[in-house]
């Protein structure tokens, strides 16, 4: 909603207006009170049909054209210079053992290539000009790591953060000091000058070469972000999966943040930049996580070979400055709401119970453990992976390879029905008899038919009641785990098996309401947390490491507070201010627009009347002053704007008046990132893992860092190979909902969007002989699909360089069953995972041929020629033959 | 664009949504509708023949012409509930009078004319009832000039172009249509001395068809269905059987065979007239053209007007 | 005041309500689509389907851009339209999606800007002043609401499919499984019971505005002005004006191009305005074969 206070809005990686009507709104009220919104997007969408500018560009090469805005702001001083000097990592001085891709021809020093690898150690910061015992100690540490390990393995490098994201969680990685700071900005080992030179390549003829896009686009676009930045504007950015969807993801969205940074409009209101999530929920399910790697509230895993004990588990996090500091707390709550009496200091709070991660346990790699055998059961809980994940035939394989498998959804999936009616029965590579996997179908509520928060895209917790019971046998997801739970813990009891205590140590007493379904408030209260009296707390600042609070998420600590259901609330926006902080609740603790500090200058005034937020109001508090303001203030309540903490001084007590960004440990924004990201300190253009082109940049073609996958079912499309010389990207309509499930079933959405079709440009349409209307046939070396073909100006012609590069669009909805069915488009994509994140690229090559395609085993005999003719190692299918 | 033959006169400019329709087709089926139009012209101009007849004494004419006004009418009738979404419902034309609608007042006056014809045709043929049905006869025949030509109303009160704009030619048209038909089954059916009047009317009638229909031609874009395509081929047939029908009535002056030709022709042409007119509606809502361009140019005389 | 004057039939008619009979009436309730801030994304055609309980009308990719729906209709009450621009100079374009390369046009104009608008519409019944459809529904189906809305009775529709070629706008229709004419009704029973209408309240961007006419004119007029000040010069109204040929529609429109260009007609006007002169000529033409009916009895006796 603080988007209406935007002078300016960016929308790249994103077809809002597609995927987010609703939130869409905030950006139409926005350009009603006069805002420029720019849509950058391979293709003219909806919601380039309300921007003001748009900018075509080549699917998969953001960072180039967000480089070349970096470019245009350092080098013509656009920045906020105040803002950057004070709240950034600008003037902190780099390592000069640091060497950049411009030194490296498209790396970064400590790369080890037979790991895939980075070592930080050289990205570090110079050390203060003070050091005090400890800091030096660090040092001499560093230094015996550094020289111990050149051209060894991996696993001593423990003792320093390892570029890997499931080595801490998402707090954000500490620094190892706060380092020596040149505020003129001149040194040319200074964040500022090292950034001015990693950037200095991306001039508007590169951006041109790599993109597509225009010369003058950049400067045009740079200048309207600039204009509306700085004390009296502020400019926000919206991404999605255009962005996160790639191998070199994160950078992506770390370049936006350089950006924004650069032009001071983090933590400011209509400033920021907003993830703009998948579906209506999933921003909750990586706070109250389904992910691997993280436990709820971001905390990391721990990891069975380096986290013995909570101590160790902790250790790399507690004292760190800012809140991040007290993970202890946190941690130690969540074991309690977990284990509740059985949890006690004694046991390290059952920290035993806990599981542990050996390494990448993340969906693709597990896919891949189904088809080879190690991996036999799966649930399936409102996921569609036939059809909504990458690579769909391995998915498949995946699937038909288990023991067993469970699903519970709302209609009779793909994935459930994939061994009977799936595209490999056409093909002959499953025969339904010998498909061994025992399948249980289970029917799913719907949203409407049980209670529960979900949480939206703007971390906003809203509850939502029950409005009729679910037909049949469907069930919630709350009943069907609880249920779970039960019987296991049934089966189990009277158990000695020291594996069993997990299970039956667990605090699963839940209250259940007259309609036979748990009480969902209070799991929610359980999460919210409680004291020693089994009051709610109301902060996430009130959890104790010593086991008297449990809290089954710290970040979700306050949504009930006062024992009210805070998510609950709903007082319309026209009876509230701008911030609306009466509806619903937003993590953490109702704060709305994070960093929030940052909305006041340094001496804690704010920017200006206009972009007035949050700010240091020091007559409060009988004189001793307190922050205040529209939000939540991001801050320590209390702390002066001039404070300066004590040397060694940890946690919330290390956050000095002017450091606004408070997850970070030396409280500044990271420009440059010493820790913490697996690919780089800076992003570089890498070409995605296939690509028609040579990266224009560097000599190093793709991400070094990126997760491969080794599969003979995974073979990648050889780069700049004339067999698959077009783009292809995926995307989403707005008639219809991921996999399908919840739109292809239904009437008055399939009559909306009624066949699988592909986007072309006239001249690809031209060039290949296709017809609006007809049939086409997409290949990569991993499928054929084939779609409906509609011609569009909407689809530009892109001229890269001296050559042109067409792009095929595909939206992604459609698989076999329903009452609009189709050939599947993520068949096509291929699984090459960013190293941060483990998502995959959703852009690849492809060939287009007009017709429909191949059926049975001719369809495999079709994309068998087309591995022959380009040329693919089945040997090593998971190198696109481009680099290591 | 039009569908069907391109015309020889560069295609005019206009901007449509992907070449689609802007107004809705007529539900109305064929052949019902038009059967309708032709049953209720051959029925109204038939009650005033056979009035004429009764009063000047051909029980001849007057008894075709009784069978062919009750016929006309309850066939007329047939088709019309036939037509219906929800023939069942028919009786709902008669809960309200609207003058608005022409098929309100139609139904108004098809209903006594029913009633009114079929007395009359029973009091004839049975010869019962003389006084009652003489009466009925009258009052048919009063009725029958507004049954015969209510139907112009009833198409050109839509927003069809070739209907709308030829508002004030189509009423003569079904009427000249009407008796021309009505005249045409009189010289077929009548007894060969009593056919007279029947010849006159039918003369009139349709010369009254032919030059409204004419008119109807020279009425720019939007009578361009009238003269092309399918719709254009019927209406010249139908021009060409009416134009026979007089041509066989001179030629036929001493043969009574050609004369009950002419009849024939006269009817047919008046049915296909109604089949042209009808088609050719259809043709004009199909194509957004006919609906484009005419506004487009009221717009730019009012503009120029300084309305 | 004859019936067939001017504010009865045809021209400006500032009660509706009152005009149709209602002593005491809300005020006259109805829509303005802002087209400018349409997202295209059918959330109006849904909502309209599942609250109505309209059925399904086919599932056919038409190619015409993102508009599967087609057009009005029966089983369609709301229909979202999509038209791929060329912003180019002159225009004499159908609004079709590219068929090929367009004639003409050099391949070095591509990349850049897209060089294209997309113009996308809700339509809607207009819920005219002087509604055709209502003018000549002879069964009185048709009728007019306390809120000056014109709704279908289904109960009493008996299908003669009257008010279809009646319509300017080309929006009602008869459903061939049912054989009665449907419409929409502005959601009558949600207005009776203080609601907006379905398609407005699942409008996220507020395109559907629904509220008093009087009140809505006002706000259009001004939404106009606003795009006008800022170089929107293609930015007009549509049935908005009382003066037009339908007495102003109670659902109107702000387009961003020529009302064609959306399938619209430019210049509708009510069917009912000439009945006058159709009447008149039908009283000529009945007189004409009373005349030519009396002419055939005349002079010798044959």
């Amino acid at each position: 909603m603080d988007l209406q206070n935007a002078d300016c809005v960016l929308i790249e990686g994103s077809n809002m207006a597609e995927a987010h009507p609703v939130g869409f709104q905030w950006v139409v009220e926005a350009k009603r009170r006069g805002a420029t919104v720019i849509h950058v997007d391979p293709r003219f969408t909806r919601t380039s049909a309300l921007a003001d500018v748009h900018v075509p560009i080549r699917a998969g090469s953001d960072i180039a054209w967000l480089g070349g805005l970096i470019n245009h702001v350092l080098q013509n001083d656009l920045d906020f210079r105040e803002y950057v000097v004070a709240y950034t990592n600008a003037a902190n001085l780099i390592d000069d053992e640091f060497k950049d891709t411009e030194d490296l021809d498209g790396l970064f020093s400590g790369f080890d290539p037979e790991t895939g690898h980075y070592d930080p150690i050289s990205w570090h910061y110079e050390p203060p000009e003070e050091m005090s015992e400890d800091d030096r100690e660090v040092e001499r540490e560093v230094e015996r790591d550094q020289h111990a390990h050149e051209g060894s393995g991996d696993s001593h490098k423990e003792s320093h953060q390892m570029a890997r994201s499931e080595s801490h969680g998402s707090g954000g990685a500490p620094v190892l000091w706060k380092g020596r700071r040149d505020e003129t900005l001149q040194d040319p080992h200074c964040v500022f000058q090292i950034l001015k030179r990693h950037f200095a390549r991306y001039t508007p003829e590169m951006v041109r070469e790599v993109c597509g896009v225009e010369p003058g686009k950049v400067a045009e676009v740079a200048e309207m972000m600039a204009r509306n930045s700085g004390r009296e504007r502020t400019t926000a950015l919206c991404y999605a999966v255009g962005w996160t969807q790639h191998s070199t993801g994160a950078q992506m969205i770390r370049a936006a943040a350089i950006l924004q940074t650069l032009l001071g409009n983090i933590g400011r209101p209509g400033g920021g930049i907003l993830a703009l999530r998948g579906h209506a929920s999933i921003q909750g399910s990586t706070d109250i996580p389904t992910l691997f790697n993280i436990l709820p509230g971001y905390l990391p895993m721990p990891q069975a070979a380096s986290h013995q004990d909570l101590d160790a588990w902790v250790e790399a996090d507690e004292g760190k400055a800012g809140f991040w500091g007290n993970v202890r707390s946190y941690a130690v709550s969540l074991m309690k709401s977990y284990w509740g009496d059985a949890a006690t200091a004694d046991n390290d709070f059952c920290f035993d119970y806990l599981p542990r991660i050996t390494g990448d346990h993340s969906t693709y790699n597990t896919v891949k453990a189904m088809i080879e055998g190690r991996c036999k059961g799966y649930f399936l809980v409102g996921e569609n992976p036939a059809v909504g994940s990458s690579n769909g035939k391995m998915q498949r394989l995946g699937m038909a390879a288990l023991d067993w498998m469970v699903v519970r959804d709302l209609q009779m999936i793909e994935s459930a029905t994939f061994w009977k009616d799936g595209p490999e029965i056409e093909t002959g590579e499953l025969v339904t008899e010998e498909v061994g996997t025992e399948i249980f179908f289970l029917p799913a509520a719907s949203h409407v038919e049980k209670a529960g928060t979900f949480t939206q895209t703007q971390r906003m917790l809203q509850w939502r009641d029950k409005a009729v019971e679910p037909p049949g046998d469907a069930r919630s997801e709350l009943w069907f785990y609880v249920e779970l739970g039960n019987r296991i813990r049934q089966k189990l009891a009277g158990s000695s098996d020291e594996m069993d205590r997990p299970l039956l140590d667990l605090a699963w007493d839940y209250p259940y309401t007259e309609d036979g379904e748990p009480s969902g408030e209070q799991v929610l209260r359980e999460i919210n947390g409680v004291d020693a009296d089994g009051k709610a707390l109301s902060s996430y600042t009130e959890l104790k490491a010593d086991g008297s609070t449990a809290c089954g998420c710290w970040i979700y600590s306050g949504v009930f507070a006062d024992e009210t259901n805070q998510a609950r609330r709903r007082r319309p926006h026209w009876e509230q201010d701008q911030v609306a902080a009466e509806w619903g609740w937003v993590w953490p603790a109702n704060r709305r627009i994070l960093y929030n500090r940052a909305s006041a200058a340094p001496d804690g005034t704010p920017w200006s009347e206009r972009k007035k937020y949050v700010w240091w109001d020091a007559e409060a508090n009988d004189g001793k002053g307190r922050w205040t303001g529209a939000d939540v203030p991001d801050f320590v309540p209390d702390r002066p704007p001039d404070y300066v903490p004590e040397p060694g001084a940890k946690g919330p007590d290390a956050i000095g008046g002017q450091d606004p960004f408070i997850m970070q440990t030396d409280g500044k924004a990271w420009l440059f990132a010493p820790v913490g990201v697996a690919d780089g300190p800076m992003p570089t253009h890498y070409e995605p893992a296939e690509s028609p082109l040579h990266n224009p940049l560097y000599g190093q073609q793709n991400n070094p860092a990126r997760r491969k996958v080794d599969h003979i079912e995974n073979a990648i499309n050889p780069s700049w190979s004339e067999v698959f010389p077009y783009v292809f990207t995926t995307y989403r309509l707005t008639e219809h909902h991921t996999a399908g499930g919840m739109s292809r079933t239904l009437p008055y959405l399939s009559e909306l969007q009624p066949e699988p079709f592909c986007e072309v440009s006239p001249r690809l349409a031209a060039e290949r002989g296709l017809e609006h209307g007809g049939w086409a046939t997409i290949v990569t070396n991993r499928a054929a699909i084939e779609a409906r073909v509609i011609v569009t100006r909407r689809l530009r012609s892109l001229r890269l360089g001296d050559r042109m590069v067409e792009q095929v669009g595909l939206p992604y909805h459609w698989g076999g069953n329903g009452i609009t069915t189709g050939d599947s488009a993520n068949d096509l994509v291929n699984l090459t995972l960013d190293p941060n994140v483990y998502i995959q690229d959703k852009v690849g090559t492809c060939d287009i041929r007009p017709g429909r395609r191949p059926r049975g085993r001719a369809l495999l005999a079709f994309v068998e020629e087309y591995r022959r003719r380009s040329g693919v190692d089945m040997a090593h299918p998971e190198d696109g033959g481009a680099d290591g | 664009m039009s569908r069907g033959e391109r015309s020889m006169v560069p295609e005019p400019e206009f901007s449509s949504y992907y070449g689609r329709p802007i107004l809705k087709e007529p539900t109305w089926k064929t052949p019902d509708v038009p059967l309708y139009l032709f049953a209720g012209g051959l029925a109204g101009a038939s009650a005033v023949l056979a009035e004429g007849a009764a009063l000047t004494g051909r029980p001849g004419l007057e008894r075709v012409a009784r069978l062919a006004a009750s016929g006309g009418a309850t066939a007329g009738t047939v088709f019309l509930v036939h037509d219906l979404g929800r023939p069942e419902r028919f009786l709902n034309m008669l809960r309200v009078f609207k003058p608005t609608s022409p098929l309100s007042v139609g139904s108004f006056v098809l209903a006594p004319f029913s009633s009114l014809s079929a007395l009359a045709a029973v009091s004839v043929v049975t010869g019962r009832l003389r006084g009652p049905g003489r009466l009925a006869g009258l009052g048919a025949a009063a009725l029958g000039p507004p049954l015969a030509t209510y139907t112009a109303a009833l198409v050109a009160n839509t927003a069809i172009p070739a209907w709308h704009e030829a508002h004030r030619e189509l009423p003569f048209a079904f009427g000249g249509s009407g008796a021309a038909a009505a005249g045409g089954l009189g010289m077929l059916l009548a007894p060969a001395a009593e056919t007279g009047p029947a010849t006159r009317m039918a003369l009139l009638g349709g010369a009254l068809e032919l030059a409204a229909t004419q008119r109807i031609d020279g009425l720019g874009l939007v009578a361009e269905p009238y003269r092309e395509g399918p719709p254009g081929r019927l209406m010249r047939t139908a021009r060409s059987l009416t134009l026979a029908g007089a041509a066989l009535t001179v030629a036929g002056a001493k043969w009574r065979p050609l004369r009950r030709l002419a009849g024939a022709a006269y009817l047919a042409g008046s049915l296909t007239m109604r089949f042209g007119v009808f088609e050719a509606g259809l043709a004009s809502a199909r194509d957004p053209k006919y609906v484009v361009v005419p506004q487009r140019e009221r717009m730019e005389r009012r503009a120029k007007m300084g309305v | 005041m004859s019936l067939f004057s001017e504010g009865r039939l045809w021209g400006r008619l500032d009660d509706v309500q009152h005009d149709a009979g209602y002593d005491e009436h809300p005020p006259r309730m109805g829509f303005f689509t802002d087209t400018s801030v349409c997202i295209g994304c059918k959330a109006c055609e849904v909502a309209c389907k599942e609250w109505n309980e309209i059925p399904e009308n086919g599932y056919l990719l038409t190619g015409m851009s993102y508009d599967n729906t087609g057009a009005l209709g029966a089983s369609t009450w709301r229909h979202v339209a999509f038209v791929e621009k060329p912003l180019t100079g002159q225009e004499t374009d159908l609004g079709m999606p590219g068929l090929g390369p367009p004639a003409g046009e050099s391949q070095a104009a591509e990349s850049g800007d897209a060089g294209i608008q997309w113009l996308m519409s809700s339509d809607v019944c207009k819920h005219c002043t002087h509604a055709a459809c209502l003018d000549v529904c002879p069964t009185g189906a048709l009728f007019r609401t306390e809120f000056g809305t014109v709704v279908v009775q289904p109960d009493v529709c008996n299908g003669c499919g009257y008010c279809v070629p009646a319509c300017p706008y080309g929006v009602i229709d008869v459903r061939k499984e049912d054989g009665r004419a449907f419409k929409c009704t502005l959601c009558y029973d949600r207005l009776k019971e203080g609601q907006q209408p379905a398609c407005a309240q699942a409008c996220p961007t507020e395109s559907i505005q629904f509220g008093e006419v009087s009140e809505l004119r006002l706000r259009a007029a001004n939404r106009l002005q606003e795009l006008k000040d800022q170089g929107v010069d293609a930015a007009q109204l549509y049935g908005a004006d009382p003066d037009d040929g339908v007495g102003g529609d109670g659902a109107f429109f702000l387009l961003l191009d020529e009302p064609e260009v959306y399938g619209l007609p430019p210049d509708p006007i009510v069917t009912t305005r000439d009945l006058g002169s159709i009447w008149k000529h039908v009283g000529g033409a009945a007189a004409a074969v009373a005349a030519l009916g009396v002419a055939s009895f005349l002079g010798r006796r044959r």
